[in-house]
């Protein structure tokens, strides 16, 4: 056993680190490391230099406009990128559609939306959810019936992150009642623009608008932008959710919320010292750090039995459970350390440019706000209870 | 990056499986725990043998193996084949005497010919004084590894000029074992030194330095073992979940024991990683291999204990018995938690050690 990075790795960390420190903007790395709010406009800012670089479809293959990098050198990539405080690149075409498309796409579908995926033509949103189906997602009834070249969409999806910037969005729809439900789903691909399509906002616990209700009325979809065979949308959908599960644990997103967590329980006062000198909150910081290390590890042995040809599997699920939990931990950590200035809810001051007084520490006000939205992490992208379902059926077979 | 173990460990693991799976299955292991001497001198003859004991050691200091996954992969099979031996005590007292310059007796020592154990535990310290050309030692130590079997006894001693390793190796004066079994089926005992001679090995810095670094070798031993014992509680309990009917159906299709079984895999791999860790960052600098050995004791102390108490309850009636082999793992991967300082030691041990102002301390002495 060997778990050292190459030479070559080390390199390409450091290209990555050059890179970041070069091209990453401070007005939005301040604004990730603080928690405010970002625009519309910063995540295309971010989009488009990751593209003029190469490096925004980086698991793509290389035909496509992919890199071409090991699982080894995505994950450093990912690591060091959450390390100097940059944004998520926003996974819904990126991550999420173009690679159903690049495996179950016609040629004519990839050459067309491929590009316009990379270059930010369109902002991509994804239709899975509804009311009557969240676990049960097989259970959607949304329907498509077929009308000469077209589909005819009426039905309802939820929960649709950012549907208020999207352009298109990429739909489960119900073709057919018949046999099991599993079998009646097309993957369809569906303009936001197209009358019928209607989004109401949702407001969440933290007071954000994020995400959407998407309503169709007799929405009128060419049949060329169906994706794969028709009636067989699931073999997508299940694709879709396995496929881009290496950075599904989010460690270097918690690296870095752990080492802001650091400083900050370093600079705060508890009972006259500082906070990390605490100690039932310095175990409780040694606790979480402990988890995210032994998930590194456990992360780097999914990627390696990846990179030795093997699919990803099951395994990702445990990867998804621990990796949402120890996010959720850092950030409830977070909030404790606010103490009395966790409180206020000046929503403006999570805005870049906001002028009001500063109501204690700098990160203080984001504390609760990033708490309580993280709740969603093991909520969204399966739940951690299906994630359950899907360890005990598949790698323990009961 | 590479996790695979190499072909000349994976033949080592082969033939230590296969050693002990035709010498020591459940119950050849239940007439060793209940014969007199406590173990086999046999079966640790027949591991010396197949260079099991030299794995433990560098070449420079005895023997032919000796780097952190070598222990590892030793300790995984001791785990899996719930072996009973002075594993432990070999490893600690050895690792000592090789880094003090005393591969004779770690060569005695792979060979069988003597038996080592490492007397670290105890409810005072032990007092040592200068008698002429020598030392003597006065005091007690606790629940010391097969103390009864052993030629040779390693210890720390308090010295006017702080802790101080001492080898004991003539009980002839001043000392006096008390042997007893314990609750997973090995042995160890007390032992009461009054006036007893003993040879000083080492004094201040280097004293600590040698004895933090074979107790790093330990955790890594710990570690593996346990997370060898934990995978096979997971396949016992995988196997009774399918197979024990309630209500017409196997239990295993019951959702709140499928959840509760994902939940210890899930914890089980995050224990294998904990225990890749310790042995990966053994030869780093000091502070990131004591921070992965406390975090690799504090997870197998928080994991082991969780997996016991669970697979024993999914059980039911069956796993309280003594006659299901499940039971005996569970007992020593409990007790492997109050070896080389528990949960709780390890996870202030970890905090301490990530200040920037930590220094080297000795341990349990």
């Amino acid at each position: 056993m060997d778990l050292s990075f190459t030479a070559e790795e080390d390199t390409f960390r450091q290209d990555v680190r050059a890179f970041l420190a070069e091209k990453l903007p401070t007005r939005i790395s301040t604004k990730v490391r603080l928690g405010q709010r970002l625009t519309k406009a910063d995540m295309e800012e971010w989009h488009a230099i990751l593209n003029a670089k190469g490096w925004l479809a980086n698991h793509w293959p290389v035909e496509w406009g992919g890199t071409g990098w090991t699982v080894t050198q995505r994950f450093i990539f990912e690591t060091e990128a959450a390390l100097a405080y940059s944004p998520r690149v926003v996974p819904f075409g990126i991550s999420m559609l173009a690679p159903v498309l690049i495996k179950y796409g016609s040629d004519a579908q990839k050459r067309h939306w491929l590009p316009r995926i990379l270059d930010g033509t369109d902002w991509w949103c994804q239709g899975y959810s509804e009311p009557g189906a969240g676990s049960d997602l097989a259970s959607l009834k949304t329907r498509a019936v077929r009308d000469g070249d077209f589909y005819i969409v009426n039905g309802q999806k939820t929960w649709t992150t950012l549907a208020q910037y999207a352009d298109m969005i990429f739909c489960l729809v119900r073709t057919s009642t018949e046999g099991r439900k599993q079998e009646g789903i097309s993957f369809l691909l569906i303009d936001m623009k197209t009358p019928g399509v209607d989004v109401r906002p949702i407001r969440l616990l933290d007071g954000d608008h994020e995400v959407n209700e998407v309503f169709f009325t007799d929405v009128r979809v060419p049949i060329e932008n169906l994706v794969g065979e028709e009636h067989m949308g699931w073999t997508c959908a299940k694709y879709l959710l396995t496929y881009e599960r290496t950075n599904i644990a989010g460690v270097g997103q918690s690296m870095a919320a752990f080492e802001r967590l650091k400083e900050v329980a370093a600079t705060q006062m508890k009972d006259g010292r500082p906070l990390e000198e605490n100690i039932h909150f310095a175990a409780r910081m040694a606790k979480v750090e402990i988890d995210l290390a032994n998930m590194t590890t456990t992360n780097l042995r999914v990627l390696a039995s990846v990179g030795a040809g093997r699919a990803p599997t099951a395994e990702s699920s445990m990867l998804k459970i621990r990796g949402t939990e120890i996010r959720q931990q850092i950030t409830d950590l977070m909030r404790r350390a606010a103490g009395i200035y966790a409180q206020p809810f000046v929503d403006e001051a999570l805005d870049e440019g906001f002028n009001g007084p500063q109501i204690g520490p700098d990160f203080a006000a984001a504390a609760a706000v990033q708490y309580f939205n993280n709740r969603k992490l093991s909520i969204f992208g399966g739940s951690n209870e299906v994630q359950r379902e899907i360890i005990s059926k598949t790698i323990l077979e009961l | 990056m590479d996790f695979s173990l190499g072909e000349d460990r994976q033949m080592l693991v082969d033939s230590l499986r296969r050693l002990f799976s035709e010498t020591f299955d459940f119950k050849q292991r239940e007439s060793v725990v209940a014969s007199d001497e406590g173990w086999s001198p046999a079966l640790w003859k027949q591991l010396a043998d197949l260079g099991i004991i030299g794995a433990l050691f560098e070449e420079e200091y005895g023997g032919y193996g000796g780097s952190a996954f070598d222990i590892g992969v030793v300790f995984g099979e001791v785990g899996h084949a719930l072996a009973i031996g002075p594993f432990l005590g070999t490893l600690l007292a050895g690792r000592i005497l090789g880094a003090l310059g005393r591969s004779d007796l770690v060569a005695q020592a792979v060979t069988s010919e003597v038996v080592l154990t490492a007397a670290l535990d105890g409810p005072e310290y032990l007092s040592a004084r200068p008698v002429g050309e020598g030392w003597v030692l006065s005091g007690r130590r606790s629940v010391v590894p097969f103390v009864g079997q052993a030629d040779i006894v390693v210890t720390v001693a308090n010295t006017d000029e702080g802790a101080a390793i001492f080898i004991l190796n003539d009980f002839k004066t001043g000392v006096r074992a008390e042997e007893y079994p314990l609750v997973d089926g090995g042995m160890a005992g007390e032992l009461f030194l009054d006036g007893a001679p003993a040879t000083l090995c080492a004094t201040g810095a280097s004293a600590t330095d040698v004895m933090e670094k074979a107790t790093a070798a330990g955790l890594v031993a710990l570690a593996w073992e346990a997370v060898a014992i934990l995978d096979t509680l997971r396949d016992q309990t995988l196997d009774y979940l399918r197979t024990r009917k309630q209500f017409g159906i196997p239990i295993g299709k019951f959702q709140a024991l499928q959840h509760r079984m994902a939940a210890l895999a899930l914890e089980i791999e995050q224990a294998r990683s904990a225990a890749i860790n310790a042995a990966a960052r053994f030869d780093a600098d000091r502070c990131s291999r004591e921070r992965a050995g406390s975090a690799a004791k504090f997870t197998i102390g928080r994991v082991g204990s969780l997996v016991a108490e669970e697979v024993i309850q999914m059980h039911g009636g069956i796993g309280m018995t003594w006659e299901l082999p499940l039971s005996h793992f569970a007992k020593r991967l409990i007790l492997i938690g109050h070896q080389l300082g528990d949960e709780d030691y390890h996870l202030k041990r970890f905090v301490d050690l990530g200040r920037p102002s930590a220094e080297p301390s000795v341990a349990y002495c």
